[in-house]
């Protein structure tokens, strides 16, 4: 079966489990992407290098993946207009609220921070509200 | 060094755990925000995957007075929920729901980079620097 696939998921994400529990133990840092990223630009100079190192591993480790067992399916069919609007709504959103599904919903929920409790709460009850809406009753 | 090889290290396993649970693909997460639908409920075992071993090495962290290669623990700071973490939420929930990425998952498929996810990573790019810019100008002018 394709559609549900849980044992894929849960292997999948005790291996994001490990990646945020080694970036903590060994660096005391939160694995919140945005925040890796967004903080970039106004990083102090020692504050940098373990930014580009993660992303380095973020961004090779799919294709290391796809070498051995074949390039992963990704299925973007959001129109260009939507990937706009979407992108620059992630973007904005997660800085202006402090995190992502990683910081908040994988580390945040885990230090049981109540912040991160809410904010989760609140960006999947908007997720699940906006696709109600593009595919129910706007794209129907 | 150690620090920059466990970062690396970290964003491996973080890139192979998006990639093994699928969450790599747009449409794949769009399937778990779509309760209407053809309900998807994979997304919640990843999270539930990831949440048994953090919770964990959050546990353990508290007993140790500093990380392994660094000076200290970079604890967020723990407000209370304002406006801002709730508009926030709110604006990338809506993002996340047009679309289906989120940060991680964006940035880790773009060694395929087709056209459209790079659009979306510039935007999301951009809308990250917007957010510097907005928060500089909400800032009390440092006085010299």
């Amino acid at each position: 079966m394709d559609h549900f696939t849980p044992v894929s998921a849960t292997l999948g994400g005790l291996l994001i489990g490990l990646a945020a529990a080694l970036l903590w133990l060994a660096n005391g840092r939160i694995a919140g992407i945005s925040g890796i990223v967004g903080n970039l630009p106004t990083a102090r100079p020692g504050d940098i290098g373990w930014r580009i190192a993660f992303l380095a591993g973020l961004i090779v480790a799919p294709l290391l993946y796809a070498s051995l067992a074949g390039t992963p399916v990704i299925r973007l069919d959001a129109s260009v207009p939507a990937i706009l609007a979407g992108g620059l709504l992630v973007g904005f959103g997660t800085r202006l609220g402090g995190g992502c599904t990683s910081g908040h919903g994988v580390c945040g929920l885990a230090r049981f921070s109540p912040r991160s409790m809410i904010a989760t709460c609140l960006f999947m009850a908007a997720g699940f509200v906006t696709v109600f809406l593009t595919r129910h009753l706007v794209g129907g | 060094m150690l620090r920059l090889v466990s970062a690396f290290a970290s964003g491996l396993l973080f890139g192979l755990g998006l990639t093994v649970s699928r969450m790599i693909d747009p449409a794949k997460v769009l399937g778990f925000l779509d309760l209407a639908g053809d309900w998807d409920p994979s997304l919640a075992f990843v999270m539930l995957g990831a949440l048994i071993v953090t919770t964990s090495a959050y546990a353990l962290a508290r007993r140790l007075q500093a990380p392994l290669c660094a000076e200290r623990f970079a604890s967020p700071a723990s407000t209370a929920a304002d406006r801002r973490l709730i508009a926030g939420a709110l604006l990338f929930g809506i993002g996340w729901g047009l679309v289906g990425y989120c940060p991680g998952p964006a940035l880790a498929s773009l060694g395929f980079a087709g056209g459209r996810t790079l659009l979306f990573v510039a935007a999301m790019l951009i809308g990250m620097a917007l957010f510097t810019v907005f928060d500089r100008t909400r800032r009390p002018v440092p006085a010299r």
